[in-house]
């Protein structure tokens, strides 16, 4: 896999200008609020229009400005788990996580639905109400939902901010653990530390709407490649 | 069709709130999701019978749907024949007085719906009809159902815009509250007062239990 973004916008007087690629495993996007971490992620997944530039996901191209090419993100194959899960509060969980299975056959759906709900650790939950679920449960409803029509590219926006910590530590794990299963490519928005050691295979620093670099997670971190990086580094471990 | 007035009203207006609905929350949806030329434009043209005097529209719906009006002209060439002072002219005129109270509270019921919801539904492969109908309607639900309750009021309440169009035709297109101005007119006291407790006692009634099903018991 890999997904090769090039891409300049401007989004409410905000200027965005990244370049980076990312591999199979979990890429985060790593840097400080107002970095343009998850406005990156809502072109990749083509919930803005990109103003310069392209996208293009395994050869396929996703976005090209220059063409005035802009496929509609029903049309990406980009799974998108949404900062705070957006779980559709008036659905059930199995109703949920069939959202995107509209066009398969029931018996298809149902099938793929009780696969999920095993794989994220909520067997039985699928008749529950959304209003009853913690937190935790919520993220794993929506990260079932996201990879019910498997997509080719999950992006995952601070899916962890949410969560009391000893939450956070058990589902790093688990999504560790459902990516090794599900081999689906994830791009990992985070200004957690702690997650970019645990989860990321591959590291793009950002700050200010700009990339101050990327590579390999370990490469990255022992040797940012600049001093703009490696303040950013270093002002996270304190 | 031959019905008592009361009856009328009630046909009527249930007409005039199922159309109200039907045109109404696309407009509504249209005007809470997206941004195009023209917009504020419809806005007004909407909001207007709101606050028009109740005469004005209907003169100008006589125009319009007249002998020598654009859709007059159009019903009699397409052979639906003549359209003023039939009860489907009745049923316009309570449609267009209707249907800006279920635009204005639709669209507010769309906006308060946190887009974020629409916008997974769209990662996730549904179309934007689809994703309209599954997820923004029913989560404005009760908003839909505010302003339906508010159109079906100010249908059954109509009474200008219906006597300018469709007159007052016993059985035809008399509905409620212009028999009743008639029987004042014609000093029929007493029959004013029957008609006035049994149509506010019935339409009571009626936004009650519209306002029961709004508030629902929720997710």
């Amino acid at each position: 896999m890999s997904l090769e973004v090039t891409l300049r916008s401007e989004v409410e007087n905000f200027s965005l200008d990244v370049a980076f690629h990312a591999e199979g495993g979990i890429t985060a996007l790593f840097g400080p609020s107002g970095a343009g971490k998850t406005l990156t992620l809502r072109h990749i997944a083509g919930l803005e229009r990109v103003g310069e530039g392209r996208i293009s996901l395994h050869g396929r191209l996703l976005a090209d400005a220059a063409a005035g090419h802009h496929l509609p993100p029903r049309e990406r194959r980009v799974g998108y788990l949404f900062q705070e899960y957006a779980v559709f509060p008036h659905l059930d969980v199995a109703r949920n996580i069939a959202f995107g299975l509209a066009d398969r056959p029931r018996r298809e759906r149902e099938a793929r639905v009780a696969a999920l709900l095993e794989m994220v650790d909520l067997a039985g939950f699928d008749g529950r109400r959304v209003r009853g679920l913690s937190g935790g449960e919520r993220q794993r409803v929506a990260l079932a939902r996201a990879l019910a029509p498997e997509p080719a590219l999950l992006l995952l926006d601070e899916p962890f901010a949410a969560l009391d910590f000893r939450v956070r530590r058990a589902l790093r794990g688990s999504l560790r653990e459902v990516q090794r299963r599900t081999g689906v490519p994830m791009v990992l928005v985070t200004h957690s530390l702690a997650e970019v050691r645990e989860l990321a295979d591959h590291l793009v620093l950002m700050d200010r709407g700009r990339v101050l670099a990327e590579g390999r997670t370990a490469d990255v971190l022992s040797d940012p490649g600049g001093p703009q990086a490696a303040e950013l580094l270093a002002e996270e471990l304190g | 069709m031959s019905l008592p007035p009361l009856g009328l009203s009630l046909v009527v207006a249930a007409l005039a709130t199922a159309l109200s609905v039907l045109v109404g929350l696309p407009l509504a949806w249209l005007l809470a999701r997206r941004s195009f030329p023209g917009r504020d434009l419809l806005t007004v043209l909407i909001l207007l019978p709101m606050v028009l005097p109740p005469t004005v529209l209907g003169y100008y719906l006589l125009v319009a749907l007249g002998r020598g009006g654009p859709i007059g002209q159009w019903a009699e060439a397409v052979g639906i024949g003549r359209i003023v002072f039939t009860p489907g002219a009745a049923v316009i005129a309570a449609f267009v007085a209707s249907l800006p109270f279920l635009v204005v509270a639709a669209r507010a019921g769309f906006e308060q719906v946190d887009p974020a919801y629409e916008e997974v539904a769209r990662t996730l492969g549904r179309s934007d009809l689809a994703i309209a109908l599954t997820i923004t309607l029913p989560l404005a639900w009760r908003a839909v159902i505010a302003g339906a309750a508010l159109s079906f009021a100010r249908a059954v309440g109509e009474f200008g815009a219906t006597v300018m169009v469709a007159g007052s035709i016993p059985g035809s297109t008399r509905t409620a509250s212009i028999a009743i101005y008639d029987a004042v007119q014609a000093g029929r006291m007493h029959d004013a007062n029957v008609m006035a407790v049994v149509l506010t006692l019935t339409t009571a009634g009626i936004l009650f239990l519209l306002t029961r099903l709004g508030r629902g018991t929720g997710w």
